[in-house]
């Protein structure tokens, strides 16, 4: 099978390889990390046929093609591509080869997800490459001078990829109260959703700190108790933060309130100093929002990989045909 | 306050059930064997249990079940979750108590540091969660004559391996980490390998005994 190497030229903080995430293993204190934007990151899985990618930060990648040529996927709101210097925009699929430089750059989302057609030699932990922050466990951060080795690559005729149906910024955003909301006063609550909340630089993949009105947590004694993504935390100066994909598996801190997912992860692409308004809906609201976010996501993942399933298709019969030769 | 078992919506996609509202064995014995029941019989479309010292977290697929449902199937399995349900393994560590707080903790309990070390060895453990960090496991109870508050002061870049205490816990850290507890001694055992298809000694509701090391 067809081999390329990549040079990590360059590669901004918080540069990680994540698959879906590493589900199970919270009871032993590991969180299922996993992208931040797991839309835009299945996005770029459905381009390629691709089960791993580069989670990229607001530094963007510096790839340079060292050996063999791979099909790519570019996913995430403002981050745009440049392949020796000739601009292929956003949401983008092309080839990088050896000797081709592959720039991508942030433009206003915080999250870009680069993918391959073939596999990243990565290593893995409890059978998943994501990268957990606090150990470094899975494939790991991408840093510069680093060599990425794909195996099985195939090349990709360059093609954009539909437009999300969500990617304006989200400025309304949906949340189930509690699990820890009778921490706080009935005025705090009030104030949850009757004034306005400021998405700050503070963020990394553990989480987004919100500026605001102070919440303040009545009693501070609460045994720890499982957290989620998702989960609005006020800390004891009554700070919120948002936590997301490498969340602590438990907490002491209270959580006033839990975003529905897909809100969760377009915050997480805000830039600092975005506006928002928090809504409270029911537990059983909540559920039927999800199934028809779910529904429109498959809708739009499958125009996303339409392509991808034809190019698969023809590759899997020139497949078919070499084996033919090889045995004449 | 009655009315146990609790349960709270988690956002879209978990249920979380509590059977009390603070620590305390007996709780956190009922949580476990609740855990143990659900793992026998995982009802459609949880797809992860978390327990924690009161509340356990049920993650769901949304497209396959809700929150009624899987509070339904719950119900059915706390009057089931009474101790024995739970096979409880017993762990042993290994320690030796040189930490460089042992004798300012034993100071500030009016003890000397030898009666701490004997009413640490003493004492019979269990892991009522993990959490934190991997690996990390909250054991419980101290001795009630061993309780401190944390302290205020961060201490940064605790190696893995240390045995720190505070409140009614002790741990014996997973990895380099920052802590305000007490730093009382040092273990060589494993309890975090990450190569290992199982990487953890511990889980919740194991039984823990301290050993002494070079005494």
């Amino acid at each position: 099978m067809a081999t390329a190497r990549l040079l990590v030229e360059a590669a901004g903080p918080l540069t990680t390889v994540q698959d879906a995430g590493r589900h199970g293993w919270m009871r032993f204190g590991v969180s299922r990390s996993g992208p931040v934007d797991s839309l835009a990151f299945r996005a770029a899985l459905a381009a390629v046929g691709a089960e791993v990618a580069i989670e990229l930060s607001i530094g963007g990648i510096v790839l340079a093609g060292r050996e063999g040529a791979v099909g790519f996927a570019l996913t995430g709101p403002g981050f745009v591509a440049e392949l020796d210097g000739v601009p292929l925009g956003g949401w983008t699929v092309g080839t990088v080869q050896a000797g081709q430089r592959l720039v991508v750059r942030a433009g206003g989302g915080n999250w870009g997800y680069l993918a391959f057609a073939g596999q990243p030699q990565v290593p893995r932990w409890l059978g998943s490459a994501a990268t957990h922050a606090a150990s470094g466990l899975g494939a790991g951060a991408a840093s510069a001078g680093q060599l990425l080795l794909l195996e099985g690559c195939r090349t990709l005729p360059g093609r954009g990829l539909p437009a999300p149906g969500d990617a304006a910024a989200i400025t309304r955003v949906r949340a189930v109260p509690g699990p820890q909301d009778r921490f706080f006063s009935d005025e705090d609550l009030a104030r949850l959703t009757g004034e306005a909340f400021c998405t700050t630089p503070g963020m990394d993949r553990m989480g987004l700190v919100l500026a605001g009105p102070p919440l303040m947590p009545t009693r501070l004694d609460m045994p720890s108790e499982p957290i989620v993504f998702g989960s609005l935390q006020v800390d004891g100066a009554g700070r919120m933060t948002l936590l997301l994909a490498d969340h602590q598996t438990s907490g002491g801190y209270p959580r006033i309130a839990t975003l529905l997912v897909r809100d969760a992860e377009r915050v997480a692409q805000l830039p600092a100093g975005s506006q928002l308004q928090i809504a409270l809906v029911g537990a059983h609201e909540a559920v039927a929002i999800a199934r028809a976010e779910a529904a429109r996501q498959r809708g739009w993942l499958s125009e996303v990989a339409a392509a991808e399933t034809l190019e698969a298709r023809l590759m899997g019969r020139n497949l078919i045909t070499a084996r033919v030769d090889m045995e004449e | 306050m009655s009315g146990w078992p609790l349960f709270r919506a988690v956002g879209e996609a978990a249920l979380q059930v509590e059977l009390g509202d603070r620590i305390d064995d007996a709780v956190n014995r009922r949580i476990l064997a609740l855990d143990a029941l659900l793992a026998r019989d995982l009802p459609a479309g949880v797809t992860e249990t978390v327990p924690a010292y009161a509340a356990l977290l049920l993650h769901f697929d949304p497209l396959v079940t809700d929150h009624g449902a899987v509070e339904q199937a719950v119900r059915g399995l706390v009057p089931k979750a009474v101790a024995g349900v739970l096979e409880e393994r017993e762990r042993v560590i290994p320690v030796r108590y040189d930490g460089p707080e042992l004798h300012a903790a034993a100071e500030r309990l009016g003890l000397a540091a030898e009666t701490l070390v004997e009413r640490h060895l003493a004492g019979l453990y269990r892991v009522y969660m993990c959490g934190f960090a991997p690996g990390y496991a909250y054991l419980g109870s101290l001795d009630e004559t061993l309780r401190l508050p944390r302290k205020l002061e961060i201490v940064r870049d605790v190696p893995a391996g240390t045995l720190i205490i505070a409140g009614a816990q002790c741990i014996v850290t997973t990895q380099t980490m920052p802590t305000g507890w007490w730093r009382i001694g040092r273990s060589d055992a494993t309890l975090f390998e990450p190569s290992l298809a199982m990487p953890f000694l511990l889980a919740p509701g194991d039984r823990v005994r301290f050993v002494a090391e070079g005494l």
